[in-house]
């Protein structure tokens, strides 16, 4: 699964991403954010308009804004209860 | 010991570093731009424990040392003291919120790694504490190797010990370790770290979570932005109108007493005519300026700014740009100015360049008396169905056209002037904090002072010249001052030249005092149809002056002139400090003057295609 169909408020760890589709600014970014492979995230809410995007990314005690795009390149797997 | 003389705040962003900044140097603040690019530097004095006073300077926020914006680039070289021109701080401030030292700790290990003396300040502790959070300082200062001060900037916490540490560290050089260590190891020890200073943790940080679920809602989100935003800009009509008033009675009345203290001669008419009124036409702008930006201030220092951003992304990507220009470009509906000045938060510089440049065609409020006396004039005020007034609708057409046509542009230089890959859309969606009235005190008399200032000088250069081709040569007995000065020959060959578009003479005049600001032209144009018609009407704005000039437009114009007219004023770029803004925003005549002839292209085009499609209609 991909970080885009994450259901709302679940909490998935990064398995891997895909940072040959980003920019390489973006992908910088990205992990300057840690979002990188073994980051645990959850979608805290989508935006308003067609698509539903940006995606609003909690992870840790932040709160990141990044678009579909972005978030198509990260494979997260969701935590075995 | 050896007193260190330069030091730098550097930190990620939304770290608390402005609210340091401010609380370490109070006002004694100087802004200005680092050499060759548009970031902001802001430096101020830091007197020291034993009296000697250092510059301080607030780096911009940076998420590492590898660079992705020209903020970072800024931070990196002046760290790495590669920044020409600027002087190589001796003492590192590092600035860590401590309700996210996870995220924070990494960029903290890069900067510390480098060897030079530092500082960290442990920042923004009442939040962490509020957030149920107890940390340790003593672990992390054991960890980093370097002092860590805990510091609550906005309650002056902490501030004598971060002072005393940094007049202390210059002497204190600590270990370094020259081991090539990778992002990755730096987040593992970030959170190893983190997980040992944080010595409870207890979950009851909702209340971002909370305002976030309310905020940023499918529906109630949006809801709430249009509310709010509806809420600034009756502030800004309605709360700058008796501001503006005043402030228009003061030049008059200034204008009045020069006039009668000095004998008659060319320097009093420049003094009360070119300089008073020109410069006071843009001072005029000052009220509206000062409100709006209180409330993008407070927007952006409460952290709904972000969440605005997040709101309009989708809409905004559809044209090749970000959330983060909905809110200049919006403030540019009240006056392009502020609107041009707020653009400093968008990050991707290609981003920011498209929306300076499509800013000025939003309908700023100085284009509403053009447009009210040109409607009175020449639309009837007719009921088209269901309650809707046909002046209403043209006027809402003009807000439209402005629109489409910013929208349209915007498409066109992201395919080429500004081209580049999507500039994407990732961002911190900071933590809600109620904005202290200090700092946003301070950042109002920052922007005043910009305006003024800045573009000021320019605006007086500008207005001076006006006067001078408006008054020169003089006119022989007899003849018509305007007629025979250098801008009534201007507007002689202007006049062939706005021909086609359906322009008389009268109407090219009115355009050349007009580049000071658009209502100029009312009352250039009220000035020329007096005199035609024997009146002595003063070119004030007051309702009879209006209500005559409409009369005498309806007279001398065309229906297809007068829309042709309207059509113009959506475009043209006549407003000096718009276009001084723009050459101060973008360090450069370069892309002032691009805007210039962009616009000025598309308002001829479009005036044209109006004249020519209501000719054809038979209007």
């Amino acid at each position: 699964m991909t970080l885009d169909s994450l259901p709302l408020g679940q909490k998935a760890q990064i398995t891997a991403v895909d940072w040959s589709v980003l920019v390489a600014e973006e992908a910088q970014r990205l992990q300057a954010l840690g979002l990188d492979v073994g980051a645990w995230v959850s979608v805290a809410h989508r935006g308003i308009f067609a698509g539903r995007d940006p995606l609003a990314i909690t992870i840790g005690r932040m709160t990141v804004a990044l678009r579909r795009v972005h978030a198509r390149a990260m494979h997260v797997e969701v935590a075995a209860l | 010991m050896n007193s260190p003389r330069h030091a730098a705040l550097v930190g990620n962003p939304n770290a608390g570093k402005s609210a340091l900044f401010n609380a370490l140097t109070g006002a004694r603040q100087r802004i200005a731009n680092y050499p060759g690019v548009t970031v902001e530097r802001k430096s101020g004095r830091l007197v020291l424990p034993n009296g000697q006073a250092i510059e301080l300077t607030d780096l911009p926020g940076s998420y590492g040392l590898d660079a992705t914006s020209p903020d970072e680039e800024v931070t990196r070289k002046v760290i790495m003291g590669t920044l020409g021109g600027e002087a190589v701080p001796d003492v590192l401030v590092i600035v860590l919120d401590a309700s996210n030292l996870e995220q924070h700790l990494v960029f903290a290990q890069e900067v510390i790694a480098l060897g030079r003396p530092t500082v960290v300040a442990l920042n923004m502790l009442d939040l962490a504490e509020r957030d149920g959070l107890v940390i340790d300082a003593g672990v992390l200062e054991n960890e980093l190797g370097v002092p860590v001060i805990p510091t609550v900037a906005v309650r002056r916490k902490g501030l004598d010990a971060l002072v005393t540490a940094i007049a202390g560290a210059n002497s204190a050089q600590p270990a370094v370790n020259h081991a090539h260590v990778s992002q990755t190891e730096r987040r593992l020890s970030a959170h190893a770290m983190a997980a040992a200073a944080i010595l409870s943790e207890t979950t009851r940080h909702r209340m971002h979570a909370r305002m976030d679920r309310l905020l940023l809602h499918p529906w109630l989100g949006p809801l709430i932005l249009v509310a709010l935003l509806f809420v600034v800009f009756q502030a800004v009509f309605a709360g700058a109108a008796p501001f503006v008033d005043g402030l228009n009675a003061g030049i008059a009345t200034l204008a009045d007493t020069v006039r009668s203290a000095l004998p008659p001669s060319l320097l009093r008419d420049l003094l009360t005519d070119g300089v008073i009124s020109g410069v006071g036409s843009v001072i005029v702008f000052l009220p509206q300026i000062l409100i709006l930006f209180f409330f993008l201030l407070a927007l952006e220092a409460s952290g709904y700014m972000a969440r605005a951003a997040f709101l309009m992304d989708r809409l905004m990507s559809g044209v090749g740009l970000s959330g983060r220009s909905f809110i200049p470009l919006l403030s540019s509906f009240a006056c392009a100015v502020p609107g041009i000045m707020a653009t400093r938060s968008i990050t991707d510089p290609k981003d920011r360049l498209t929306t300076i440049l499509i800013a000025p065609m939003m309908t700023c409020s100085a284009r509403l008396p053009v447009y009210a006396v040109i409607i009175g004039a020449f639309i009837p005020a007719r009921n088209v169905g269901w309650g809707i007034g046909l002046q209403g609708l043209v006027l809402l057409a003009l807000y439209g056209a402005g629109i489409v046509g910013a929208m349209l542009v915007a498409l066109l230089l992201r395919r080429s002037v500004t081209k580049g890959d999507a500039s994407g859309f990732i961002m911190e969606l900071p933590k809600y904090q109620l904005p202290r009235a200090k700092d946003l005190l301070l950042g109002l008399w920052q922007r005043a002072w910009i305006f003024l200032r800045r573009a000021g000088t320019i605006i007086f250069t500008v207005t001076v010249a006006l006067w001078l081709l408006l008054n020169f040569p003089r006119a022989a007995e007899g003849e018509n001052q305007i007629d025979a000065s250098f801008a009534g020959h201007i507007a002689n060959g202007l006049a062939v030249v706005v021909k086609p578009i359906g322009f008389n003479r009268d109407i090219a005049l009115s355009l050349i005092p007009a580049m000071a600001a658009r209502e100029v032209a009312v009352s250039s144009l009220a000035t020329t149809y007096a005199v035609d018609a024997g009146h002595a009407a003063d070119a004030g704005g007051d309702e009879t002056t209006d209500h005559q000039l409409s009369g005498q437009l309806a007279k001398h114009w065309s229906l297809p002139t007068a829309l042709a007219f309207l059509a113009w004023f959506v475009f043209a770029p006549q407003c000096m400090s718009t276009i001084a803004v723009t050459r101060r925003e973008t360090n450069g005549w370069k892309w002032p003057a691009f805007m210039l002839l962009y616009l000025f292209a598309l308002a001829y085009i479009f005036a044209g295609i109006t004249y020519w499609s209501a000719i054809a209609l038979g209007l």
